[in-house]
């Protein structure tokens, strides 16, 4: 197909700053996010199947300050991409999409994400101090 | 018959004619998502410990084993699907945007195959 040159529509930039754009962005930040997680995922099924020594080579790596660090911030792409996810097939279904209730889900989804991060890795840390 | 223009057609404007078995594959493995990441998630933090053993053997466990492959399965086709309507709306010039989807297509295959094969090894090794 031949470019053709259409108008651009009003910029990002003459946008006020909205709850529901940001959100929206953020979901698809934290699907990227996921899907180099979906690699670690991998990484550490093939670490298990290669052997002791690969695995512990591997544990070595997300046992440090930059690899927990990582460890967190996958636990929380999830748990976001998860609630954000579900608002979104509420809204597939034709749930939830006045103006009010779509911003107080948005408030929701962010809260419930932040949680459900702090409850597993407050889980989590407890075992390991056990 | 179509109501087209020569020229509309020939410049590809309309409807693509597909789609619709992207969007709904995007959401029914988004639906399958559900349990299964929160089943692997609490089976993490239920086991009781993350060393080569503990790990192995409860991968070992045939369900453990089905559930981590229809896991990974899923995972890889969702994010097949997401990464691709990234690419697609943030990638402007035509060339690099099919050189990235191709990429994308066959890391997600060999993510795909490495993952599933992993667990099955792992699931068939002797007992340690």
């Amino acid at each position: 197909m031949s470019p053709v040159s259409r108008p651009l529509s009003p910029h990002l930039q003459v946008y006020r700053w909205q709850i529901s754009s940001t959100l929206s962005i953020l979901h698809r930040l934290t699907g990227v996010g996921l899907s180099l997680g979906a690699v670690a995922l991998v990484g550490w099924l093939l670490a298990l199947a290669a052997g002791q020594a690969a695995y512990a080579q591997f544990s070595w790596v997300f046992a440090g300050l930059p690899g927990q660090v990582f460890l967190i911030g996958w636990t929380l792409c999830f748990c976001y991409h998860l609630c954000n996810g579900l608002r979104h097939l509420a809204w597939d279904a034709g749930y939830g999409f006045d103006k009010k209730a779509a911003r107080n889900s948005g408030i929701v989804v962010v809260a419930a994400a932040s949680l459900l991060t702090a409850a597993f890795w407050f889980v989590a840390l407890s075992r390991v101090a056990a | 018959m179509s109501l087209k223009s020569p020229l509309g057609r020939v410049l590809g404007l309309g409807s693509a004619r597909a789609g619709t078995e992207h969007w709904l594959g995007q959401r029914l493995s988004a639906v399958a998502l559900v349990p299964l990441t929160l089943w692997f998630a609490l089976a993490l933090l239920a086991l009781p410990a993350l060393d080569f053993y503990a790990v192995s053997a409860w991968i070992a466990a045939p369900l453990h084993a089905v559930l981590l492959v229809l896991l990974v399965a899923t995972l890889v086709y969702h994010s097949s699907l997401g990464t691709q309507v990234v690419a697609e709306d943030y990638i402007h010039a035509p060339g690099l945007r099919a050189v990235v989807l191709v990429l994308l297509r066959l890391l997600h295959i060999v993510l795909g195959v490495a993952g599933i094969l992993a667990v099955l090894l792992v699931a068939t090794r002797a007992p340690l």
